[in-house]
């Protein structure tokens, strides 16, 4: 086994380990946090069933957003639904063979792959153009889309201009998955979109990426317009 | 407040700033091009040693204040889901950017939500975040100085907690609570704020918001019987302090006197005297307002609330009602249940507590008050939504009560009513430009800014429907807007209460 497909191999678990890591305690920390006070923001459903669905509406539709800024949201939400298909047609790479409850996502060609991309592109250029954004946006914010259209370029190129070995991807994975550490695929391409995707997991949990678990911890959004007939209590505040 | 001591000196006052210009009423609420610094030199006076120590907050800015005031932020994270998630998941979208009352105002850009919000996040991240301590300035991380400390103290002073950027943010991101936990924070190493924590002193020794001491109290509730027996001829009272009442009303501390209020005191005074309830105020509990949540003070908030459980425990009402103030609903709504409750005591058939609009409205529908609309005929109506009732509390049993009850009322009591634009009411209400603890003199010209978006929209209203009169259902709104409108060259007689409309609406002695 080569240098390389032995350094890919750990860095690839410890990787995985801080994404895990880093995204559970960082969720732990947002469960267990009190909310003294209720605050939802209203007007707000008066049963929990409505507070799960306003949840569902916005992570589902990004709702909020869609009332607030067009653009924004079109950008946006085109971006985490290519995403979000993306990542379903990754796990062919789990599975010795397809399970049939995936076949249906092989309807996405390589277009979905630009999907993904140009949304990056025209946030990025949103950030750019318009002067409040631009004022509010930091490094880091510019850093994230070129990270993710990094991904996006890399992703596109392996699957048709410059087609990566699918199977050999495949015993790579599935080693890394059965613990059985197979050869890292021979094609710089592969690798970069790797490692890309490894360095996006180690950040995740220390950015504002973390907005991926953190909205349905949202006090204004997922709490239920109840206060005048139930008592809400936390311990802090009981003792005050 | 620099208007009167230029008056007392004989100083003339200083000139006019080309940014404290009055903004022009074009038609639109506009989504401005950012101008940077123009609102750089509002700053609310700080308060006195004095005034600090009353509530046992530092004097003066303390030695250590940068240590403290990290280990403050640290305590709020543990105390807090809304500060820690939201200082974690900002990703800075934009789509809160244009929807401040203050930025569109101001144009100045630290007056868009998320730019305020970040003054905060900067030593976030800089003290409690790997990426802070790892990455620096390319993630914003500033470690706290004293130009930072200064920034924050003129822009979380520019703030009204009204919460309109919460609703357009995908997370719900309130910038309320950001900058709860900053005045929070700044309490605590020493750097207060004179308006808000001298009224909260006040409140803890004379019991109310403007120093009305009991007697004090008592003549003007007999002023205001004398004057509606004067017009009326019916002997309406007003009684203070009555043991085993039906009704406490607990309503904000202006109503007493300060105009347009009193004309919504009166306009409660005839409901109750018209129903036939037997009623009473307290002068323990002589104010609704409670500024311990503008400086995000749970301890304060808790002590000033804990008057009104006292009245209750005192007088022994069987009901609790509330009078028109935004942010005072939002707490008795919202908070009183958890600070000050259980109301165990209090009759269950009724909301604990109820507003005064879900009172009369009931009462109205139940037919028992005689109304008569005509006495409004010279008004064409419409309803400024104050931010916390619409987006921090509710009326009645359904989600938007708040926005249905009030309107009722008053279509109750008027003929000609007509709802402004829908991006400026509702939940997507703009604030009147003086909550949040910002009503002061010196703050003025960013009052008048932050106004500006519901002047704009009152405006238009007036130009096409003829409205003559702005319904409110808060004291500081009515202070605010009686102040402001004149600098749009608008009456101030716009601005009036909805129970001042019902009061004039109401038949006396028609159902004795």
């Amino acid at each position: 086994m080569s240098g390389l497909t032995l350094f890919y191999t750990a860095f690839t678990y410890i990787a995985i380990a801080i994404f895990l890591y880093g995204f559970l305690t960082r969720i732990w920390k947002y469960a267990t946090t009190p909310s003294p006070l209720k605050i939802p923001l209203t007007p707000a459903p008066v049963q929990p069933a409505g507070a799960v669905y306003r949840i569902i509406q916005e992570v589902g539709f990004f709702k909020s957003l869609f009332y607030s800024n067009r653009i924004i949201w079109l950008a946006g939400y085109l971006f985490h639904l290519a995403l979000a298909i993306v990542l379903i047609k990754h796990a062919r790479f789990f599975f010795a063979s397809t399970p049939v409850a995936f076949h249906w996502i092989t309807t996405f060609e390589i277009w979905i792959g630009f999907i993904m991309l140009l949304p990056l592109l025209l946030l990025f250029l949103l950030r750019l153009v318009i002067d409040r954004t631009y004022y509010i946006s930091i490094m880091m914010d510019y850093l994230i889309l070129v990270l993710l259209m990094g991904i996006a370029v890399t992703g596109i190129l392996t699957k048709y201009f410059v087609r990566t070995d699918i199977v050999s991807v495949k015993q790579f994975v599935m080693g890394l998955v059965q613990v059985r550490p197979e050869a890292l695929p021979a094609d710089p391409i592969f690798i970069i979109h790797f490692t890309l995707v490894m360095l996006l997991l180690i950040y995740f949990p220390f950015s504002k990426l973390m907005h991926a678990g953190g909205i349905f911890f949202s006090p204004t959004r997922n709490q239920v317009d109840d206060p005048r007939e139930l008592r809400h209590e936390t311990a802090w505040a009981a003792k005050g | 407040m620099a208007e009167t001591t230029a008056v007392k000196t004989g100083m003339p006052a200083p000139p006019k700033k080309a940014e404290d210009e009055i903004p022009q009423l074009t038609g639109l609420i506009p989504k401005p091009k950012i101008v940077r610094g123009t609102a750089a030199h509002y700053k609310a006076y700080v308060a006195k040693p004095e005034i600090q120590e009353k509530l046992d907050f530092p004097g003066s800015l303390v030695d250590n204040w940068e240590e403290a005031a990290v280990r403050r932020l640290g305590e709020l994270l543990e105390k807090y889901k809304s500060l820690q998630v939201y200082l974690d998941i900002c990703v800075r979208c934009g789509s809160c950017t244009d929807k401040c009352h203050y930025f569109i105002g101001t144009k100045d850009p630290k007056n868009m939500p998320v730019a305020r919000q970040d003054l905060l996040r900067k030593v976030y991240r800089k003290y409690f975040t790997l990426e802070g301590k790892v990455l620096g300035s390319l993630v914003g991380a500033i470690g706290f100085d004293l130009e930072l400390l200064a920034e924050w103290y003129s822009y979380f002073h520019q703030c009204s907690q009204c919460r309109r950027c919460s609703l357009y943010c995908p997370y719900g991101i309130d910038t309320a609570e950001i900058s709860m936990a900053a005045r929070e924070i700044m309490d605590s190493i020493g750097m207060g704020q004179k308006y808000t924590n001298e009224i909260i002193g006040k409140v803890h020794e004379i019991g109310n918001n403007l120093g009305l001491n009991p007697k004090a109290l008592a003549n003007s509730l007999e002023n205001v019987e004398e004057e509606i027996e004067e017009d009326t001829g019916a002997p309406v009272k007003l009684p203070l302090d009555v043991e085993d009442a039906d009704i406490l009303l607990v309503t904000p501390s202006a109503d007493f006197f300060a105009l347009p209020h009193v004309e919504s005191l009166i306009g409660y005074a005839k409901v109750f005297h018209q129903a036939g309830v037997n009623w009473t105020l307290s002068s323990t509990a002589s104010e609704a307002g409670n500024f311990g949540m503008f400086i995000g003070s749970y301890d304060q908030m808790k002590k000033v609330a804990l008057r009104v459980r006292q009245a209750i425990l005192e007088l022994r009402p069987k009901r609790l009602v509330v009078g028109e103030c935004g942010h005072a609903w939002r707490i008795a709504y919202s908070f009183w249940n958890t600070l000050i409750g259980p109301f165990d005591m209090l009759d269950p058939k009724y909301p604990r507590p109820q507003h005064i609009c879900e009172f009369t409205l009931d009462l109205i529908n139940r037919g028992a008050l005689e109304l008569d609309k005509s006495a409004n005929d010279e008004f064409v109506v419409t309803f400024h939504d104050s931010c916390n009732v619409a987006r921090a509390s509710r009326m009645g049993d359904r989600p938007g009560g708040q926005f249905d009850i009030p309107r009722e009322v008053i279509k109750a009591v008027v003929n000609r009513y007509v709802d402004m634009e829908e991006d400026a009411i509702k939940e997507r209400t703009f604030c009147c430009g003086g909550g949040g603890g910002l009503l002061t003199d010196e703050l003025l010209d960013l009052r008048i800014k932050g106004a500006y978006p519901k002047v704009q929209a009152l405006r238009n209203i007036m130009d096409t429907h003829e409205v003559n009169f702005m319904a409110l259902i808060c004291a500081i709104c009515k202070a605010q807007f009686t102040k402001v409108l004149p600098k749009f060259n608008i009456p101030m007689t716009v601005a009036g209460g909805v129970h001042q409309l019902v009061g004039r609406a109401v038949v006396l002695g028609a159902k004795e």
